[in-house]
């Protein structure tokens, strides 16, 4: 067969080794390996479609980054466009400002619902909520005992007036259901519901009715990792045919590659909010859109280099860095080519994240615009060499000169002055103290290869880091840059 | 549809170790009645003395069960355009044929259609729907039910959710309606109240039922137990429902493997069901080689195909790894399942 993505890439990339700019032919061979990966990852056609076509446009026209050859940085913006629609819409649970919040969940038959409900009930007890599960799964046979055997379980309390098998009402038992969470002062309601075809008009309209009757802070829209091309219309249906207001996404324990979060994201727009990854209680966890990408690319193995390459460049430009602030010499230019060059890495915050002491910075890089890139450069440039070097020579009428030439104001250059100065202050300060730890392990590294990764991945990428670990400083140096071509690492048979 | 099926003359005969599902609080369902539901009387009543006879062949015809209203058309968004072909392969990749087979099977009708000179919607439709046929068509289709090695017995394995548990309702109930007495072992001691599920379904379909004596008990007992069961009880077929396993799991894989190895000291295996629910995408492949390498999987179920999902990664199954489809799931109903029929399949989906 073809083997994965990374196997494909590192064939389609063979005899490429040049770095540079990204020709529309490097960009296309690779876009269409990633294709089919994200085909056989089971993301919808046309979901794979207008992705491809939105990496292709941000592909030619990204800057080159210094660090990785051209494929690798096609791979890396496929990741950061799937994180961004994975988790662009990333948030928490809402909870109701007064009485009860009520959580109504719906999804095909057999997504895993009623296993959700109770381990969205444990989870919601041990932060303290009073939580009550709703029986209105009438349809199924036993659903109703399946979730009071969970709701024991989960120490929780079931209400089931019904006794289901086709007996009883949904409708009128969820109307219920708020009624007596409000009399006994529950302060969440999780509403099951019977699986239902999206196409199935009756029960479609049952759901509505539901919703009608309970009014809830969330309708979350459960959906098995492992369903196919079908996800899209399915999201679809039940985004019309409901409305829903956030997506969990199950059985991620198993080995599918889950490309049906893509769709279902993209196609309704909607966050996934929780991953179901087990058949136990507490197997149950927020989603985490990083990981998914991996996942859904099945290339840990490049993407880590990548990082890796990324990581040394900047490990190496942080040195000079250190360096130049160390000896004074750290002026407005590098404080531009800095910026700049965490502008090019994508995200801002994780990257910023790696330079010692930025954690103090956190909230500023919250607000950061990388537009304000774009004015500080236009500022900077206006600057005579000695004024960039020495800002301190800055008066009012240089100040104004400098506002004119850049189109911005001189409010705005004055506070670029103090941003630059009070950099210059942190860093050095940063620099003192926290120099020895350059070579090291970088603070706040995104965790990867998390608990997505398939069992035998995972086995492989520990394997890798065993063997990386085990090789003397200066050779894992060299492994870890990745730039160097070595003989015999998958790293060089991508041409990296 | 009619299929063979070997049965002994003698019907009941009682046993005595068999948990009846008469406790359960659950009744059938309005409409249905379950006429041959086993009772505490009559497993209680007298043993008849067992006449030792020679296995009859019978042939048992039942009403042709289409399947028709599972199906629904390839092109219902996408019309077919005869004119581009390349189309029909993002066509069939919508329907989770996968990208190899979806390649494959244009190449394919191209060639043909090259060959026959068809050009019309009409004609490559046909071609389209001659070749899925012929790709999909094998002589081993039909339940293996006719080996005359009674009871048989038919090990329903799967993924979690898929629809094993309403599966075996469905078929326990179409066996017995043809005659058969049909034994059902709840070895899914795992999940909350899959007993009492399956217990359910055992009622509506009045098979008898063997239940775990106590929560959570090794499943591999359970089976074991309906296999003594059956036996006593001279069931023609014995049916036993599982927990879902994901295939990555390898205890529970290897949990079904000690399941085959202790039915096989009283029983041979006649068939192991592998339930794939229409909707699901590439992941479909690893399930049934995982599950063919550990449980032997013999035939599959393909569920759920009621819905906007087309099941296309059957194809690749059976193509690749040679598992014919045998069972067809169109609905939660107890009626709501058929024999796969690779022309009726082809046919709905092309037409
Ligand atoms: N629409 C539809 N639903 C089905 C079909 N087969 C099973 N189901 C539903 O799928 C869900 C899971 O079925 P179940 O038999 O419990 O699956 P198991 O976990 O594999 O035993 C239940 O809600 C069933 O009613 C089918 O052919 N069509
Ligand atoms: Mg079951």
């Amino acid at each position: 067969m073809f083997g994965n993505l990374s196997d494909r890439l590192v064939e389609t990339f063979k005899n490429l080794r040049t770095k540079g700019k990204l020709s529309a032919a490097d960009i296309d061979a690779t876009l269409r390996e990633i294709r089919r990966a994200l085909l056989e990852a089971d993301v919808a056609l046309d979901v794979v479609k207008n992705f491809i076509n939105a990496v292709r446009d941000r592909a030619l026209g990204d800057e080159v980054n210094k660090a990785l050859n051209p494929a690798q940085q096609v791979v890396q913006i496929v990741n950061d466009e799937l994180v961004a629609i994975l988790g662009g819409q990333q948030r928490k649970l809402t909870f109701a400002k007064t009485g009860p919040t009520v959580i109504m969940l719906a999804g095909l038959q057999g997504s895993g619902k009623t296993t959700l409900a109770g381990k969205l009930a444990k989870w919601l007890k041990d932060q303290g909520q009073t939580p009550v599960l709703v029986a209105a799964d009438l349809q199924r046979p036993n659903a109703v005992n399946q979730l009071q055997v969970v709701g024991e379980r989960a120490g929780v309390e079931v209400f089931a007036p019904e006794p289901g098998n086709g007996k009883g009402d949904p409708v009128k038992v969820s109307k219920e259901a708020i009624k007596f969470a409000q009399k006994k002062q529950f302060s969440v309601v999780i509403v099951d519901t019977a699986g239902r075809l999206g196409i199935d008009e009756e029960l479609m309209s049952q759901a509505r009715d539901i919703r009608k009757a309970v009014d809830p802070d969330e309708v979350l829209f459960v959906i098995d990792s492992m369903i196919g091309q079908d996800a899209v219309n399915v999201a679809k249906a039940f985004e019309d045919g409901v409305g829903i207001t956030g997506v969990v996404l199950t059985k991620l324990d198993g080995d599918a590659r889950g490309g049906a979060a893509l769709s279902v994201s993209s196609v309704t727009g909607k966050p996934i909010i929780f991953a179901s990854t087990g058949e136990g209680l507490d197997a149950f966890e927020p989603f985490y859109p990083d990981r998914m990408a991996r996942r859904i690319l099945d290339m840990g193995d490049i993407l880590t280099l990548i990082e890796q390459a990324q990581k040394q460049f900047d490990e190496v430009e942080a040195a000079k860095m250190a360096e130049k602030i160390a000896k004074n010499e750290f002026t407005l230019e590098d404080f531009l080519e800095q910026m700049q060059q965490l502008k090019k890495m994508g995200s801002m915050k994780d990257l910023l994240a790696k330079l010692p002491g930025a954690g103090q910075m956190k909230n500023q890089l919250e607000n950061f615009d990388e537009k304000e890139v774009d004015r500080t450069e236009a500022i900077i440039r206006s600057m005579t060499p000695g004024e960039r070097h020495q800002p301190k020579v800055l008066n009012g009428s240089r100040r104004l000169r400098i506002a004119k030439g850049s189109g911005t104001t001189v409010t705005e250059v004055n506070s670029l002055v103090n941003r630059f100065e009070q950099a210059a202050k942190m860093m050095k300060t940063v620099a003192k103290g926290g120099m020895p730890q350059l070579g090291g392990q970088m603070p706040g590294m995104p965790n990867i290869g998390g608990g997505y990764v398939a069992g035998s991945k995972s086995k492989k990428n520990d394997k890798k880091k065993k063997g990386s670990k085990s090789g003397n400083p200066a050779k894992r140096a060299a492994e870890n840059l990745g730039v160097t071509p070595t003989q015999g690492g998958s790293g060089s048979a991508f041409g990296l | 549809m009619g299929f063979l099926f070997w049965k002994k003359k003698d019907k009941e005969t009682p046993a005595t170790a068999v948990e009846v599902v008469a406790e359960l609080n659950s009744e059938p369902e309005p409409g249905i009645v379950v006429e041959t539901s086993v009772s505490l009387a009559d497993i209680e009543s007298e043993p008849e003395p067992q006449p030792i006879v020679e296995p009859e062949k019978v042939e048992v015809s039942l009403p042709k069960r289409t399947f028709a209203k599972g199906i629904k058309s390839l092109f219902t968004r996408v019309k077919f355009d005869p004119e581009n072909l390349d189309e029909l392969e993002d066509v069939l990749i919508q329907a989770d044929f996968g990208v190899d087979a979806s390649e494959q099977i244009v190449v394919e009708v191209k060639a043909r259609a090259k060959k026959s000179g068809a050009s019309t919607e009409a004609e490559l439709k046909a071609v389209l729907t001659d070749l899925i046929t012929e790709n999909l068509t094998r002589d081993d289709q039909e339940l293996n039910l006719s080996s005359g090695q009674l009871p048989y017995v038919v090990l329903v394995v799967g993924v979690n959710g898929v629809g094993k548990t309403t599966t075996i309702g469905k078929l326990a109930k179409y066996l017995s309606e043809a005659g058969s007495k049909v034994v059902i072992a709840a070895a899914d001691t795992f999940r909350a109240a899959a007993v009492e599920q399956i217990a359910t379904w055992a009622e509506r379909s009045g098979a008898t039922l063997v239940r775990p004596k106590s929560e959570g008990q090794d499943p591999a007992s359970v089976a074991f137990e309906g296999t003594e069961v059956a036996i006593a009880q001279n069931a023609d077929v014995l049916i036993i429902d599982t927990a879902g396993r994901l295939q990555n799991k390898v205890d529970l894989m290897n949990e079904l493997d000690k399941i085959r190895r202790v039915v096989e000291k009283n029983c041979v295996i006649a068939e192991v069901l592998l339930v794939i629910d229409a909707t699901t995408g590439q992941n479909g492949m690893v399930q049934a080689k995982a599950f063919a390498e550990v449980a032997k999987v013999t035939g599959v179920a393909l569920t759920k195909l009621d819905g906007t999902a087309k099941g296309g990664i059957v194809y690749a199954i059976q193509r690749e790894l040679g598992i014919p489809v045998k069972l067809v799931g169109v609905g939660e109903g107890i009626a709501d399942f058929a024999f796969f029929e690779a022309s009726e399949f082809a046919r709905g989906l092309v037409s």
